[in-house]
């Protein structure tokens, strides 16, 4: 089959042009908040938010509810109790996030269980079914891309200050607790947008992979945003058609995709890769004698308290 | 009180600008900071010295109102300065810095515009002339498109200064700019900090290196968990006001003039500030 036939064969179904809307949606969704949640350290955040929207999403599927307003709840809640639990300073704030998402994952899972095709359900839900995305859900899906991806550019400043130099933000008199929190809300809405694509245990890969690859590739924010928005595209759409091709699952596909991209930048990544620093590495190795950095601290001397007098 | 005094006083260099009454820090049941008393006028340069742990960074921070502050209040121009926000300046100490973050030089010199420029805008042409100004000021011109982890400790807390300087404001608190960095940054900074002076800002300095702070503030506050002395320098920089805040018996070895830094060593059973080796300067006649 031709490259030509090989995107285009699939797309004549139209469920398949509909998981492809969904999964450039996704991928740039995950792509451009995830480079803020890789830079301030939130990947176990994320994965939480991700279990603690879960009973939400739930709930509103047996209520016949919106799946977006479930889980957008559940997000927020969870996000508050987070940042509240985790100004009690006996509870680390790690603890604090194991506490709380294994606990709403628990819950979700046990609600599930009353539905009559809990099998199929919770699968569809833990593992995604891009291939079963409605017309609503894309355009969801497009609207709560957009409030993030139009949040990130509103508040590009405070954002960037607030995870860069938070006394500097807080000295500013920026509401830091707040932009934390919406950051959170924001994370939440992303992983809403991934549900369809990915499903909801490998959200966390499509928030965190690609904003690594892309920081690898790159020294400036602006620019890893993009890379990182881009290669959740690349991701989405080259896991969609190899799995529809291989007859594997799509959210796995993707997630081994954006894998493998994360695995070449860093081998490959010019300046920060590994092959890059090998081979500079190399080039002095062969040419200048090694050179010796000695850090030494000046000598400190201990005297009594007695000795001499001040 | 003192809503009368003038709120943009004029270069009258009398006037007490930052007052600092009875400030008192604590984090959780713990104080940190205990009554602090200050009075700093325009054109006034204070060393912030003490033991680590002593509570020099808290004395910044709680300036700043990013501190819990349980009693006490900070008023710069007769306002309360949690109001003046945008009219405070602040060098972090390095080792708070992400430096694997990726933002240049001229990225970190521009967020010091972010307080003038409010939400939803982006920074104007203004905004990076005088950025560009600061970065040319410290001599990071040619690194402006670096990613600040390339740079050496001493461009690095030029780079903060430049960021402090690119906020144009009147106070302009330092928290150990002088810590691991090179001869020549560590000239700059101290031009910096005299221009700073020549101009009518304000310059709180907090820092360990007694010799630079003895030479280039006006006066100095000692702190040791709560405010042991505060005073011009003649009658600060003494061996035994030095002893009070480092908190036990003080030996100042070393020959004379100052520029033979003396290691000084205190040693108290009773300090509960473990390592608080200090450099100190001794001026022996």
């Amino acid at each position: 089959m031709d490259v030509w036939g090989y995107f285009a064969d699939p797309l004549q179904y139209e469920f398949m042009r509909r998981a492809l809307a969904e999964v450039i949606l996704m991928g740039a969704v995950t792509g451009a908040i995830g480079a803020f949640i890789v830079l301030r350290g939130l990947s176990f955040i994320g994965d939480a938010l991700s279990h603690a929207i879960f009973p939400g999403i739930v709930i509103a599927f047996l209520l016949d509810q919106s799946i977006f307003a479930g889980a957008l709840i559940f997000g927020v809640a969870t996000s508050a109790a987070i940042a509240v639990v985790a100004t009690n300073r006996r509870v680390k704030e790690d603890s604090a996030i194991g506490v709380l998402f294994a606990g709403t994952f628990a819950l979700g899972v046990v609600l599930i269980s009353s539905s009559d095709n809990f099998t199929r359900d919770l699968a569809s839900f833990l593992f995604g079914n891009v291939l079963g995305v409605t017309m609503h859900d894309i355009w969801l899906s497009a609207a709560a891309g957009a409030v993030v991806i139009l949040l990130i550019v509103a508040l590009y400043k405070e954002l960037l200050i607030t995870s860069f130099d938070r006394i500097a933000a807080q000295a500013m008199g920026l509401p830091v607790f707040w932009l934390d929190m919406l950051l959170l809300v924001m994370i939440s809405l992303t992983i809403v947008v991934s549900l369809r694509a990915v499903g909801n245990i490998l959200v966390v890969a499509m928030l965190v992979t690609p904003a690594a690859a892309a920081r690898l590739l790159t020294d400036r924010m602006p620019v890893m945003i993009a890379l990182s928005a881009a290669i959740g595209v690349v991701s989405g759409v080259a896991g969609l058609f190899i799995s529809y091709h291989q007859d594997v699952a799509a959210g796995g596909t993707i997630v081994l995709v954006a894998t493998a991209l994360f695995g070449a930048a860093w081998l490959f990544a010019p300046g920060s890769g590994v092959v890059a620093s090998r081979l500079a590495r190399g080039r002095l190795a062969a040419g200048a004698p090694e050179a010796q950095i000695v850090f030494e601290s000046p000598e400190i001397r201990t005297t009594g308290s007695h000795e001499g007098g001040a | 009180m003192a809503q009368e005094a003038a709120v943009a006083a004029p270069a009258a260099g009398h006037e007490d600008c930052l007052v600092i009454r009875g400030i008192t820090v604590a984090y959780g049941d713990k104080v940190v900071l205990k009554d602090v008393d200050a009075d700093v006028r325009r054109g006034q340069v204070i060393g912030v010295i003490g033991p680590n742990g002593g509570g020099k960074s808290t004395l910044l921070k709680a300036i700043l109102g990013i501190a819990p502050v349980i009693a006490g209040k900070v008023m710069l121009f007769g306002r309360p300065a949690s109001r003046m926000r945008s009219r405070i300046a602040y060098v972090p100490q390095r080792e708070v810095i992400d430096w694997d973050f990726p933002v240049t030089v001229f990225d970190v010199v521009l967020m010091g515009r972010y307080p003038r420029t409010g939400w939803l805008r982006r920074p104007g042409k203004r905004d990076r002339e005088v950025v560009e100004r600061m970065i040319e000021r410290v001599g990071l011109a040619p690194e402006r498109d670096t990613q600040i982890g390339q740079l050496s400790g001493g461009q690095q807390q030029r780079a903060f200064i430049a960021r402090a300087l690119a906020q144009e404001a009147d106070v302009l608190l330092l928290d150990e700019p002088l810590n691991g960095i090179d001869a020549g940054t560590q000239e700059v900074i101290l031009a910096i900090i005299e221009e700073q002076r020549q101009a009518g800002k304000i310059v709180l300095l907090a820092t360990h290196d007694l010799v630079s702070a003895s030479c280039a503030c006006d006066c100095l506050c000692c702190v040791n968990e709560r405010m042991v002395s505060y005073g011009p320098v003649e009658e600060t920089y003494t061996p035994e006001n030095l002893a009070d805040t480092y908190g036990g018996p003080v030996i100042m070895l070393g020959r004379s003039g100052v520029d033979e830094p003396v290691h000084t060593h205190h040693h108290g059973d009773h300090a509960h500030h473990h390592h608080a080796h200090e450099n100190l300067g001794a001026e022996h006649d």
